[in-house]
């Protein structure tokens, strides 16, 4: 336990691992430090960023999926509506085209009619001449009594 | 066998000295006596070498560690070597407010150093000793802390900074009001008041003086009485039963003294910035 100039020889190398470390360790481990602990700050800053973006993207994702629900709605009921329309139309069209086709039907059959009783009454007419003539044999001249046999032919 | 344990012990204590001898040659002495004797000039060599040599192997895993530095992924020394500079820098910036780049650093080396200087204790007391004296030293003290040159080094280098860094904030003319204005009250309207300044210069002074002193005793009476208690373990090994005994206490008292001088060096460096911050207080109240 004796003092003596070790004393010195110890403040020496004292000054001397103090100026390494300041000089060549302190500053490399600091910084490395910081700059971690930097990026690892922005990281966090960047993740709750992330989840704020996320968050309103999915607002936002929700409001367009209500926006294009309701316009759907708007378009199937409009297509329904076009839909009742276009049957009622196509029924209006069916039935005016039905009166139209009875119509012109009846009046075909009116016709036929007509034109088989015009034929008819040429047949009996002549018939009735045939017949008369037959029953009457020449007592009756055919051009005398036209008019009279037109007349019975008419009122057949 | 009291005769053998004192010189046991006394041997233990004796530090590897060089120095002139008593004929005006220098070379190492040969006995406790002869190096009590070599008086100033002397010096310890196996305290200088184990610090330098700790000191060094500080510097070089801490400067392997900064220089592969990086800001990603830290690998398992950078780790290590982060969670203490981590834990000096809080430390630090915590007690030392003002801007002053190498007390961080000191601090540093002071914690990490004085450690390393500790834990030569933990070292089983003969090993050393043994391998030295087969080699032919015949005096090795493995545990530089324990000498008080060493710790008193250590203190009186923060010291001088202590003085440095009073004077460069406050100027000499501060420097001197502090140990003179306080704690009396001087003013310079009431020359009754001027008697305190012998006073408290010697109030200041001691105050001063006592930093260094304590923080050099204290690191040197802890590290010694645990040295010391090893040593008397040390002794006891002999016989079955003792030995076992003395094998028992000796890792108790290791697995404390793991404690004890990690505390210590943590102590001298908080010590080393509390007084270094109150060097730089300008206005220094107390």
């Amino acid at each position: 336990m004796n003092m003596n100039i070790t004393i010195l020889g110890q403040s020496i190398a004292f000054v001397v691992f103090v100026i390494f470390c300041w000089r060549f360790i302190w500053p490399f481990l600091i910084r490395a430090m910081r700059e971690r602990q930097q990026t690892i700050a922005d990281g966090l800053e960047a993740a709750s960023k992330a989840q704020r973006d996320l968050e309103h993207a999915e607002a936002r994702a929700e409001e367009i999926l209500n926006e294009a629900r309701a316009e759907a709605r708007t378009i199937v009921d409009d297509a329904r509506g076009q839909a009742a329309q276009m049957v009622d139309n196509a029924r209006s069209d069916a039935e005016s085209e039905r009166e139209r086709i009875l119509k012109a039907a009846q009046a075909d059959v009116a016709q036929e009619v007509n034109r088989a009783k015009e034929t008819l009454r040429s047949e009996v007419a002549s018939l009735a001449v045939i017949g008369a003539e037959r029953i009457l044999e020449a007592s009756i001249d055919r051009d005398r009594h036209e008019a009279l046999l037109d007349q019975v032919a008419a009122e057949l | 066998m009291a005769e053998d344990a004192a010189g046991y012990i006394k041997h233990h204590l004796t530090n590897l000295t060089y120095g002139p001898k008593p004929d005006g040659s220098w070379g190492f002495a040969e006995n406790a006596e002869e190096a009590a004797n070599m008086g100033f000039w002397a010096f310890h060599v196996d305290s200088i070498f184990w610090s330098v040599v700790l000191g060094v192997l500080f510097c070089l895993l801490f400067r392997l560690a900064a220089r592969k530095a990086t800001a990603g992924v830290p690998g398992g020394l950078q780790n290590a070597v982060e969670m203490i500079v981590d834990f000096i820098d809080d430390t630090t910036s915590s007690i030392f407010q003002h801007t002053n780049s190498l007390i961080a650093p000191m601090a540093l080396t002071i914690f990490v150093w004085v450690f390393l200087l500790n834990l030569m204790d933990l070292v089983p007391v003969d090993w050393i000793p043994w391998v030295a004296g087969e080699i032919g030293i015949h005096y090795m003290k493995v545990v530089p802390s324990t000498d008080p040159n060493v710790t008193l080094g250590l203190a009186f280098s923060v010291f001088v900074l202590i003085i440095f860094f009073s004077i460069k904030q406050k100027g000499i003319g501060g420097f001197v009001q502090e140990l003179t204005c306080h704690p009396f009250t001087v003013r310079l309207r009431s020359p009754v008041t001027w008697i305190f300044i012998p006073v408290n210069l010697i109030l200041e002074t001691v105050t001063l003086i006592a930093k260094p002193v304590s923080l050099g005793l204290r690191l040197f009476g802890n590290l010694y009485a645990g040295e010391m208690i090893f040593i008397l373990i040390a002794l006891m090994y002999g016989g079955i039963v003792l030995s076992f005994a003395a094998g028992v206490l000796q890792w108790a008292w290791a697995v404390f003294h793991v404690l004890v001088i990690t505390l210590q060096a943590f102590i001298f460096a908080v010590l080393t910035v509390v007084y270094l911050a109150q060097a730089h207080d300008v206005s220094d109240e107390h």
